[in-house]
């Protein structure tokens, strides 16, 4: 029996040298709106390197109070400028690893056929029951679509018609299982391959609202860890910025 | 004062959500008192499965529940599509939405302490009633009713706080509409996303003590409960 046992520990310390020598780990704490596009970077990222990607999606809000109370993120890949740049400040990031890596499109999306108009006159007849929103004060997506609903003069005509997702992918579910016949979403969330996967599209201009520049930071936590620099790295390269291309994102 | 736990939107969420414990328990108590009763005398081979059913919601994720009440609600869903014939529109988004989601969610707290008093009776009572020429409804109502008292109470206390702190349903189907679907603890989860917190702490801390205030007056009515049976 002891021969066996002690073969067992050896063989697991064998496996747990080997793995942290050739492969690191990095977690990525993603905005809800570049989930998709960030599964598949994380894919070949994953085949290229070896270095293993943990992913969290949500609204850049709440993984700013996480990170805050010391979340063990390595990246914040956010929705917007801002949150990388208070977390900078507050010394939560580090110097000099901010940039911007993609800049996003907000469209008005309904997951029925020819309901939403190629010039979003759909707003102005407002012949619909609910109109989804992500939270404006969380979301970043979700004040972009109140810009364009205030540049438009339809938050007052609008306002009791108006449903709110707690991040732009609970939005996406609101309008995908049609609770709500509408709403502002990011255009990576319904675009992929550079088309349309359903239903209809407005694509809102970008004179309507302030540019969805989105901004990722290096945290604290990932200071001295190789497999989240080079991450970073990768996400500058042509071969990632075709995949964020694919997905509707502008640079 | 915007930041304190008086400003207009925690108020409002503060109605709502006294609003939606009241109702739901008002809708729950009998429907609870009916299905507790059946529970605790059938002999029917359908008792476990629907005592299973029944019990369900005490250990599904809410998310589950929000997720089926989501597809179920919505215009190309079965009960969405009632609504809509019914030309009520569809539920999801609204404070009826809501109050369905909460009685299915807290069904099992309503059921279980009633049934857990009837069950408690024994056949005797009854038989004694019907012994004394009492027709079965002048003897439920008469006899089990007052005698189960500290189960309803407390079946209505659960009831009403379980509702309270219901999060993960209305987080589903609610949409966050102030005055309709923004409740206490949704409204202290966007606090604290927004990083609020002085206005988190506020509803938080009062949260907290009103559930200790109802766990500290369950405690004493069973133990006065206790005493006068024995």
């Amino acid at each position: 029996m002891m021969p066996r046992f002690h073969f067992i520990i050896f063989a697991c310390f064998l496996i747990s040298i080997s793995s942290s020598i050739h492969a690191g780990e990095t977690r990525i704490a993603v905005a809800a709106n570049f989930s998709a596009p960030m599964q598949r970077l994380a894919r070949s990222f994953q085949e290229e390197t070896g270095n293993q990607v943990k992913l969290s999606s949500g609204s850049t809000g709440k993984f700013y109070a996480q990170i805050q109370n010391g979340a063990p993120f390595d990246i914040l890949l956010a929705a917007d400028q801002e949150t990388p740049q208070r977390l900078e400040n507050e010394k939560l990031g580090i110097e000099n690893t901010r940039f911007t890596y993609a800049t996003g499109t907000l469209v008005l999306w309904s997951a029925r056929n020819d309901f939403v108009d190629s010039r979003g006159e759909i707003l102005q007849k407002a012949s619909f029951n609910h109109l989804a929103i992500a939270d404006p004060k969380l979301a970043p997506y979700g004040l972009a679509a109140m810009q364009t609903l205030s540049t438009l003069n339809l938050i007052d005509k609008l306002k009791t018609k108006l449903v709110q997702g707690e991040n732009i992918g609970q939005t996406f579910q609101f309008i995908a299982t049609a609770n709500a016949e509408l709403g502002f979403v990011a255009l990576s969330q319904v675009y992929a391959d550079g088309k349309l996967t359903m239903g209809s599209i407005w694509i809102v201009p970008q004179a309507l609202y302030q540019p969805l520049h989105q901004d990722a930071i290096l945290l604290k936590a990932g200071k001295d860890n190789s497999a989240a620099t080079s991450f970073l790295a990768f996400l500058k390269t042509e071969k990632a910025k075709k995949v964020m291309h694919d997905y509707g994102y502008q640079f | 004062m915007t930041d304190t736990l008086l400003s207009t939107g925690n108020l409002l969420a503060i109605w709502v959500t006294l609003k939606l414990a009241s109702i739901t328990t008002l809708i729950l108590l009998p429907i609870a008192i009916a299905l507790a009763w059946w529970l605790s005398n059938t002999r029917s081979i359908l008792r476990a499965p629907i005592n299973a059913l029944i019990t369900l919601p005490l250990v599904l994720p809410p998310t589950v529940l929000g997720f089926y009440l989501l597809l179920l609600m919505g215009p190309n869903g079965p009960l969405g599509e009632v609504t809509q014939a019914l030309g009520l529109g569809s539920l999801s988004f609204t404070f009826s939405g809501l109050v369905l989601g909460s009685v299915l969610y807290s069904l099992p707290f309503a059921i279980q302490p009633i049934q857990i008093a009837f069950e408690s009776l024994g056949s005797r009572p009854m038989e004694v009633a019907a012994t004394l020429r009492a027709k079965p409804l002048d003897a439920f109502m008469n006899v089990a009713l007052p005698m189960a008292r500290s189960g309803l109470i407390s079946s209505a206390i659960l009831t009403f706080s379980h509702t309270i702190g219901e999060f993960g349903v209305v987080l589903m189907i609610g949409g966050n509409i102030p005055g309709q679907t923004q409740v206490l603890s949704t409204q202290i989860y966007n606090h604290v996303e927004a990083m609020e917190y002085t206005q988190a702490h506020w509803l938080a801390g009062a949260m907290l003590i009103f559930s200790f205030a109802v766990l500290f007056t369950l405690s004493l009515l069973n133990r006065r409960a206790a005493r006068i049976i024995h």
